[in-house]
C-alpha cells in the first residue's frame, strides 16, 4: 500500500512538473518577436514556399512523384521534429543544471518536457500540411490515422537518444558539436529533399540500407499514407513486409538502452554539472 | 521505521570523485585511454557514518563550520545527491528550501513564476490557485503580479519568492538551509517570524547554520558537525557550546593575534593615513585574549611629533568587530565635551591610555586609533586594523553587546 502511495505521488510530481514545463516553454518561445505565435505557422508556410519554388520548378526532382511538394513538406517537417527533440534533449539536462542542484526532481521530466515542446510544434505543422494537401487536392483518406503510430514511433527513438544524449551531454561537452554533424549527415543520409527511387536506380544495396534507419522508414510509411501511394516504403524496397520490424527493433533496443543508462547516470546529475 | 519519526538518516556517507584534469572533452579519453600512471581523480569525503533520527514536530539544528559537509548533508536528505553508503528515510512529504525563487523566469510574469514555482515543489495548478490569494496578500505584490519579473525589484523578487514559499509549503517536512536567513533586516524578521510560527505549528525542520544564536533560539535539538562526522549531539545550547569550542584551540589564530600586537607595540608604518605631523607608536592592549572574568580592557599608544609640528590635539579610537562592523568608539572631545585641551610638540611625547568595560560576545576585535587636529578638526593619523584581540564569552548573545546587567526582583 504504502509503495502504491508512493509511486503515485512520484508521478503527480513528475505530472505537474512536465505539464507546467511544457506551458513555460511555450509561453518563452516567442516572446520579445513581434508576430509571436504567428511564427509556428509561418516558419512551415516559408520553408514549403522555398522547398516548392526550389524542388518543384527548377530542380525538377521529384517530377514522377505526384503532389511532391507536400511529399517534401511532410518530409522536412518529421524531419525537423526529429532534430528538435534530440537537440532539445541534449541540452535540457546542462541547460536546467541550477534546477537540478537545488532540487530533487525526477531528472527525466526535463528531457521529456523538451520532447513535448517539439510535439506541439509538430502538430501545428501537421495542420499546416493539411491545408497544402487541399490546396494541392491530395485526397484525404483514413489511411492517414497511420500517421498515430509513426508519431509515436518517431516519438520514442528521438527521445530515447534525447535521454541518451543528454546523460553523455553533462559529461562530455563535445556531444553537442559531434551530435550537429550526426544530424546534418543524417539529413543527407535520409530520402529527405529526393526521392528513395534515385538512390535505388543507383544502388539498390544503399536503399535497402538506408530504409534500415528508422527515421528513413517512418518517413516513406507516412508519406505513402499520407500522400501518395507511389512512396516507396521498407515493405516495397525489401519486397517483404516483415522487414518492417527490423527498423521497429532498433527504434526498442534504443529506447531500452535510453531509458537504462539515463536512469544510471541521472542520480549522479547534480554533482557532475 | 517507527510512526512518530519524520526523517531517519542511518551511516550515511559521501565521497566527492574530485578529477585533477576534467575528462569532459571526448578527446582526453581517447588521447590517452590506458594511462593508468595519471591518477584521474581524488576521493574528498564529504561525510562519514552520519546517523540521527529526527522524532516529528522536532526543530533540528545541522551545525557545523563552512566546509564541514552540512549542506551536503542537506543535499542528501532533500533527495539532490545520492549517499555512496547509508541510507536516508523520509516520512511524509518533503520540501527544500535551499534557496529561494528556484527556477524563477525573469521573462515571465510574476504570477506565472508562482505557478511555475509551485510546480517545481510539487504543488497542482489547481493547488496553487487555491492559495494564490494568500501569496499575493503575504508579498505586497498584487498590483505587480501580471508584470514580467524583470521589471521587479530584487527586493520584490525576494518577497514573491519567499511568499511562494512559505503560503505552499504546508508540508510535513522542511529543510532550511541558513542561506535563507541572509537579505535586508526587514526580510530576516519576516524569516524568524516564519520559523516562529513553523514551531507553533509543531512542523519538522531541518535548520542548517552555523548562526548559533538562531540556533539556540529555534532548534529543539541539534547535531554538530566537524570534519565530515558528528561530533556532538544534543539540545540546541550544548551544540551551541560545542560549536564555540571549536574555535577555542585555534591555534594560528592566536599566533596571528600575538605577531600582530608585537608590530603594534614596535609602531608598524602599514594601515596609517591623514595629513601627517604626529606618529602613533607603541600601541598595546592589555591582553591578547579576554573571558568573561576579565571586566576591563585597557588600551595605550603613544603620540609622537616630527620635529618643529605644534597642535592641539584629539586622539581617540574605533573598535570594530570582525566584520568590520563599528562597536563603539570616542575620542577626548567626547569624553570631556571639548573641554580637554591637549597640546603636542616634537619636544615631548604624549601617552595616552584608555579603559573600557568588557562588554563584547565572543569573537575577534580590532582595534583603530586615531589622532585629529583639535584646530581645524583634520585627521592627522588614522591606523586602519592597527591592533586585535579576542574575546572568549560562553554567555555570548545575539546584540552587538552584551554589557553586566544588574538585576533584582522586589515583591
Amino acid at each position: 500500500m504504502n509503495l502504491i502511495a508512493k509511486t503515485r505521488s512520484k508521478y503527480r510530481y513528475s505530472l505537474i512538473l512536465l505539464r507546467q514545463l511544457v506551458i513555460t516553454d511555450f509561453k518563452l518561445r516567442y516572446k520579445g518577436s513581434a508576430l509571436g505565435y504567428v511564427w509556428t505557422l509561418l516558419r512551415p508556410l516559408a520553408l514549403f514556399a522555398v522547398l516548392y519554388v526550389v524542388f518543384v520548378y527548377f530542380l525538377r526532382i521529384g517530377a514522377d512523384v505526384p503532389h511532391f511538394a507536400v511529399y517534401l513538406l511532410l518530409g522536412v517537417v518529421l524531419w525537423n521534429y526529429f532534430t528538435e527533440v534530440t537537440n532539445n534533449g541534449l541540452s535540457s539536462i546542462v541547460g536546467k543544471g541550477d534546477l537540478l542542484r537545488k532540487l530533487a526532481f525526477p531528472r527525466y521530466v526535463v528531457v521529456v518536457a523538451g520532447s513535448f515542446s517539439a510535439l506541439i510544434n509538430l502538430l501545428i505543422n501537421l495542420v499546416v500540411i493539411a491545408l497544402f494537401m487541399v490546396i494541392n487536392g491530395v485526397p484525404f483518406t483514413f489511411e492517414i490515422l497511420w500517421l498515430i503510430p509513426l508519431i509515436i514511433e518517431l516519438f520514442v527513438f528521438a527521445l530515447a537518444l534525447a535521454f541518451i544524449l543528454s546523460a553523455l551531454y553533462v559529461k562530455f561537452r563535445d556531444i553537442n558539436y559531434i551530435w550537429e554533424l550526426v544530424l546534418q549527415a543524417g539529413f543527407y543520409a535520409t530520402p529527405i529533399l529526393y526521392p528513395i527511387s534515385m538512390v535505388i536506380a543507383m544502388s539498390p544495396l544503399a536503399a535497402q540500407i538506408m530504409i534500415l534507419n528508422p527515421v528513413a522508414q517512418i518517413l516513406q510509411d507516412a508519406r505513402y499514407f499520407v500522400v501518395t501511394k507511389e512512396s516507396l516504403t521498407i515493405t516495397t524496397i525489401y519486397d517483404n513486409i516483415w522487414m518492417h520490424l527490423v527498423p521497429i527493433a532498433i527504434v526498442i533496443v534504443f529506447a531500452v538502452i535510453g531509458v537504462l543508462y539515463f536512469k544510471k547516470k541521472s542520480p549522479g546529475f547534480a554533482e557532475e554539472i | 521505521m517507527s510512526n512518530n519519526i519524520a526523517i531517519s538518516v542511518q551511516n550515511v556517507s559521501k565521497n566527492f570523485r574530485l578529477p585533477h584534469e576534467k575528462a569532459d572533452s571526448i578527446k582526453s579519453v581517447f588521447v590517452n585511454p590506458f594511462n593508468k600512471s595519471r591518477k584521474k581523480f581524488e576521493v574528498q569525503h564529504a561525510l562519514r557514518d552520519i546517523s540521527f533520527d529526527i522524532p516529528k514536530g522536532e526543530f533540528f539544528g545541522i551545525v557545523g563550520r563552512n566546509g564541514s559537509g552540512k549542506s551536503t548533508l542537506l543535499k542528501i536528505i532533500a533527495g539532490i545527491y545520492q549517499p555512496n553508503k547509508g541510507k536516508v528515510t523520509v516520512n511524509g512529504r518533503l520540501v527544500p528550501f535551499i534557496e529561494l525563487g528556484v527556477g524563477f523566469n525573469p521573462e515571465l510574469t510574476g504570477r506565472e513564476n508562482v505557478y511555475l514555482n509551485g510546480a517545481l515543489m510539487g504543488f497542482s495548478e489547481k493547488e496553487v490557485d487555491t492559495k494564490y490569494k494568500a501569496i499575493v496578500d503575504f508579498a505586497e505584490l498584487e498590483r505587480f503580479m501580471d508584470q514580467k519579473l524583470k521589471n521587479y525589484s530584487s527586493g520584490m523578487q525576494v518577497r514573491l519568492a519567499f511568499s511562494v514559499a512559505t503560503v505552499l509549503a504546508e508540508s510535513d517536512v522542511l529543510l532550511i538551509d541558513e542561506v535563507l536567513a541572509v537579505g535586508d533586516a526587514d526580510f530576516q524578521r519576516k524569516c524568524f517570524e516564519y520559523f516562529k510560527q513553523l514551531k507553533k505549528d509543531k512542523k519538522t525542520v531541518i535548520f542548517v547554520s552555523h548562526d548559533m544564536s538562531a540556533v539556540r533560539e529555534y532548534c529543539d535539538r541539534a547535531v554538530l558537525i566537524n570534519e565530515n562526522k558528528i561530533i556532538f549531539s544534543g539540545t540546541s545550547d550544548e551544540v551551541a557550546k560545542e560549536y564555540t569550542k571549536l574555535f577555542l584551540p585555534d591555534i594560528h589564530e592566536a599566533q596571528e593575534i600575538e605577531e600582530m600586537q608585537k608590530s603594534a607595540k614596535k609602531g608598524a608604518t602599514g594601515g596609517k593615513w591623514g595629513a601627517g605631523g604626529i606618529d602613533i607608536a607603541e600601541l598595546s592592549v592589555s591582553k591578547k585574549m579576554f573571558k568573561n572574568t576579565d571586566k576591563d580592557i585597557a588600551l595605550s599608544y603613544t603620540i609622537k611629533a616630527s620635529v618643529g609640528f605644534a597642535d592641539e590635539i584629539v586622539p581617540g579610537f574605533t573598535i570594530k568587530d570582525a566584520k568590520g562592523d563599528p562597536i563603539f568608539g570616542t575620542n577626548t572631545d567626547i569624553l570631556f565635551s571639548k573641554n580637554k585641551k591637549i597640546t603636542i610638540s616634537s619636544d615631548k611625547d604624549i601617552t595616552t591610555t584608555w579603559s573600557f568595560p568588557n562588554i563584547f560576545n565572543e569573537g575577534k576585535y580590532t582595534i583603530e586609533p586615531a589622532v585629529l587636529s583639535g584646530s581645524n578638526g583634520v585627521t592627522l593619523q588614522w591606523w586602519d586594523e592597527a591592533i586585535t584581540f579576542r574575546v572568549i564569552n560562553e554567555q555570548s548573545t545575539p546584540y552587538p553587546v552584551t554589557p553586566d546587567i544588574a538585576f533584582a526582583i522586589t515583591e
